[in-house]
């Protein structure tokens, strides 16, 4: 399908979200559409699949202008989009998940559409069973069904946002074969990311929105700094990779048993030394998010023990945690971690902890503002926190832990976040390491864990690996060990 | 998307005169003259000293409850045993003055009391709907709902059996108390205590204070808004929770006890009169803040007083009043959700 997008403007408000964009997509080709939060991609992305009608500008298919009204809309013209949070029903069966979106029949026939479901799924080689249960899918695999169930309904452009978050690295190249696979086959298809490395190793041409504007587009051989330059307007720098003398034992965990729904850890041990940084690797839900909240007193062990500082603090609760200085940051920003309808202000208020009875505003205002300012937040003190962006969201954060703690637990401090904020809050973080705060933290991203870590920790469906030294671990490595190989040698070594 | 400021004057306008018009077109169904009826709830409302006091004594108790709800709305809780806490809080009064009429307790010391009795018996018929959720996993709606009628039963058991008057149980209530121990009203008919109103005004405030202006408040609205982020900024949730509840059912308790010590002057069936959801109502209507709740809740007392002569004027049934602010508060909740929509036109659809 030939997609064309003319003269796009959406506003919102006093906001330019779309200024003007005009993109052209010939069929069997890879777009993809780069630009840092808040460039203007997701509300293209939405007016293209119908959740969202431009202010003015024409959408042509094939040649012949449509007007998009509702996603459905989008998916009766070809159109389907791959969002970055799958939208199926967790307690369905794939099957159910599948015809749940068709339209029609009063009986739905699932003998037949389960024939065809095996039949596309053989086809690009994905293991589904469509009598399985959509919760028992990972996401790589809730991605598979998604897009199996756009092929089915007859989707013949694709629109795949930030479709890389959150998948492994085996994941990631069945996903890339299956849409360079589709595009051989005369599919459209869009890619949205912020990874400019997926973007290089996938896309037949990229273009670069900036400020609601289309910055360039490129072909390959792609120029990585000529991405990263439209996409920010200039050149950032990386920062080095910064070694810092260590300090005492922070954290200690010995014999750390731990229960979840779908997996047990046994007999993890850990010890965390003041100013080192731990990544923790795995695909999701492979026991490492638990194993943060049990450090945090936020999951109570079945075994085994975490001390803070010398201090045995297994069953304490998480506030007790607070006391000595730990801190957690969780990877749902606005669901867990800020209050909507708060103020920034507030929220300085509120972890500044105060014991009294009144408020004193105006000391507060001067707070809140001097922290916004270092930490470099776009906001005022009386914004509401979810009219930050996601990024800033993330700064807020930062900004509101105490200035003496000795151990930070963040998930996945940067999902979502465009370069620039990246740098930011890794160098804030940095620099709470050179005081001689320790930090854990989990990513998905293992171009971060490697970066950033001093030493990996590996989960594999409850399996864990030693503490590994950032330095000597390969991309390639790591990615085979998430994937849940090469972990014999770990198991020989205890044996030995 | 920030509110273009003259479009919520508007909506809320367009609202009141959409539930006239709705009650207008009810009273015509059922062909009684509207004018004449709103001509008679006003008269009845404001047409004398007297009922002008009347009006007064309906909103202290309407403005209490109001007051404690708005503690417990700012907490994300549905506080809908109200009902069954003020009937605690009479309940505990009731039996306070009884101990003490005709001790050697001074009259005036023993109404403090049974006031503060009230107010503890509404604190814990509060808690119980609280530790019902924060241990039981119960929902404080269902928790409440149940203990309503607890608290209904309990009161009749009462009145038909152990505090029955002497010879025959009756729908009228406990034997009234002697005079000296009731609040001092400006006169010997009128149920009109001025001290009550003054009780009523502080309540307001410090909860108009104490949700604006303290860390307390500000933790409340924290945990009200979202409890994960709330315990994880240090707040322990789970005993705000509680608090809110204590500090709901005070206000309601110490309505029930006006109600016993300022208006019955004994327990009856009915003491709750209701103004435990006529003030759900209320705070529902003012947005859940404790600004405008004074007002309102004068209005809806001067509605519900004013519709009393209704039956014996017009022929009509008093729940006209209850008519009126039911719609009311429809529309005016129904104007919210359009003109946020309204705002959002253009935007993303569901």
């Amino acid at each position: 399908m030939l997609i064309e997008l003319r003269d796009i403007c959406k506003t919102f408000g006093p906001v330019r979200a779309n200024a003007g964009i005009s993109i052209e997509v010939a069929s069997a080709s890879i777009l993809g559409i780069l630009g840092e939060n808040g460039a203007g991609k997701s509300t293209l992305m939405k007016i293209l699949s119908g959740f969202q009608l431009p202010d003015s500008g024409s959408i042509i298919l094939d040649g012949e202008a449509a007007t998009i009204r509702s996603p459905a809309d989008a998916l009766a013209r070809g159109i389907g989009m791959l969002h970055q949070d799958p939208l199926d029903f967790p307690p369905l069966r794939l099957v159910d998940d599948i015809i749940l979106g068709s339209k029609g029949r009063l009986r739905p026939d699932r003998r037949r559409t389960a024939k065809e479901f095996r039949e596309l799924a053989s086809r690009f080689e994905f293991d589904l069973d469509p009598e399985a249960y959509v919760d028992a899918l990972t996401v790589g695999e809730r991605q598979q069904l998604e897009i199996l169930r756009l092929l089915w309904l007859g989707a013949r452009a694709l629109i795949l946002d930030e479709p890389t978050t959150g998948i492994s690295l085996p994941q990631k190249e069945k996903l890339f074969a299956t849409i360079r696979r589709l595009a051989s086959e005369g599919m459209t298809v869009l890619f949205v990311s912020h990874k400019l490395e997926d973007v290089e190793s996938l896309c037949d041409r990229a273009v670069v929105l900036r400020q609601g504007l289309l910055a360039g587009s490129e072909v390959p051989p792609f120029d990585t700094r000529r991405l990263i330059e439209l996409m920010f307007g200039k050149e950032v720098p990386q920062s080095p990779h910064l070694r810092i003398a260590r300090g005492g034992e922070v954290l200690s965990a010995r014999g750390l048993c731990l229960d979840s729904l779908r997996l047990q850890i046994k007999d993890l041990d850990l010890s965390v030394r003041a100013g080192e940084v731990i990544g923790l690797a795995g695909m999701e839900g492979s026991g490492q998010a638990i194993f943060l909240a049990s450090c945090a007193g936020l999951a109570r062990p079945v075994a085994g023990s975490v001390r803070i500082e010398e201090r045995e603090m297994t069953r304490a609760s998480h506030h007790d945690f607070k006391r000595e200085g730990v801190a957690y940051l969780p990877a749902a920003r606005l669901e867990e971690g800020l209050v909507p309808g708060l103020t920034l202000e507030e929220h300085f208020i509120l972890a500044e902890g105060r014991r009294g009875l009144f408020i004193d505003r105006r000391s507060a205002e001067i707070k809140a503002a001097s922290r916004i300012a270092s930490y470099n937040i776009k906001g005022r003190p009386d914004s509401p926190v979810e009219e930050l962006s996601g990024g800033n969201q993330q700064r807020a954060l930062l900004a509101l832990l105490r200035d003496d703690l000795s151990l930070i637990l963040v998930e996945h401090p940067t999902r979502g976040l465009d370069i620039e904020s990246t740098i930011y809050i890794w160098s804030k973080l940095k620099e709470r390491c050179a005081q001689g705060t320790a930090i854990v933290f989990i990513s998905s991203d293992l171009d971060e864990i490697l970066q950033y870590s001093d030493r990996v920790i590996v989960f594999f469906a409850g399996k864990v690996s030693p503490p590994l030294a950032a330095e000597s671990l390969g991309v390639e490595e790591l990615g085979r060990l998430i994937g849940g190989k090469g972990w014999e040698k770990f198991e020989e070594a205890v044996r030995a | 998307m920030r509110d273009s400021p003259g479009l919520k004057p508007l909506f809320r306008t367009a609202a009141v005169v959409l539930a006239l018009t709705l009650t207008t077109l009810v009273l015509l169904a059922t062909k009684s003259p509207p004018l004449a009826a709103y001509a008679s709830i006003a008269r009845g409302a404001v047409g004398s000293w007297s009922v002008g006091s009347d009006v007064l004594v309906a909103w202290v108790p309407l403005l209490l409850v109001t007051s404690g709800l708005l503690v417990t709305f700012t907490v994300g809780l549905w506080n809908i045993g109200i009902e069954g806490q003020i009937t605690s809080g009479a309940v505990f009064t009731t039996w306070a003055l009884r101990s003490f009429q005709g001790g050697s307790l001074d009259p005036g010391l023993a109404i403090a009391f049974a006031v503060l009795a009230g107010m503890a018996g509404g604190m814990l018929w509060a808690m119980l709907v609280g530790a019902l959720k924060t241990f039981g996993g119960v929902n404080e709606i269902f928790g409440g709902l149940g203990l309503n009628y607890v608290a209904t039963a309990v009161n009749l058991w009462l009145i038909f059996g152990p505090w029955k008057r002497p010879g025959v149980a009756s729908m009228s209530g406990t034997v009234p108390f002697g005079r000296s121990y009731w609040l001092p009203t400006v006169t010997e008919q009128s149920r009109f205590a001025p001290i009550a109103v003054v009780i009523a005004v502080v309540a307001i405030a410090v909860v108009f204070v104490l949700i604006q202006g303290t860390y307390f408040g500000l933790r409340l609205k924290a945990v009200g808004r979202n409890s994960r982020a709330a315990y994880l900024l240090g707040i322990p949730t789970w005993q705000y929770t509680m608090v809110s509840f204590a500090i709901c059912g005070l206000f309601a308790g110490l309505a029930g006890a006006i109600q016993v010590t300022a208006v019955y002057h004994r327990l009856i069936p009915s003491i709750s009169s209701g103004y435990g959801y006529l003030g759900l109502m209320v705070s529902m209507l003012v947005n859940y803040s404790a600004a405008l709740a004074a007002p309102v809740a004068l209005f809806f007392a001067a509605l519900n007083v004013g519709s009393i002569q209704l039956p014996i004027i017009l022929k009509m049934d008093s729940s006209l009043a209850g008519v009126l602010q039911g719609t009311l508060v429809l529309f005016v909740l129904l104007a919210e959700g359009v003109r946020s929509r309204v705002m959002k036109k253009g935007g993303s659809r569901p």
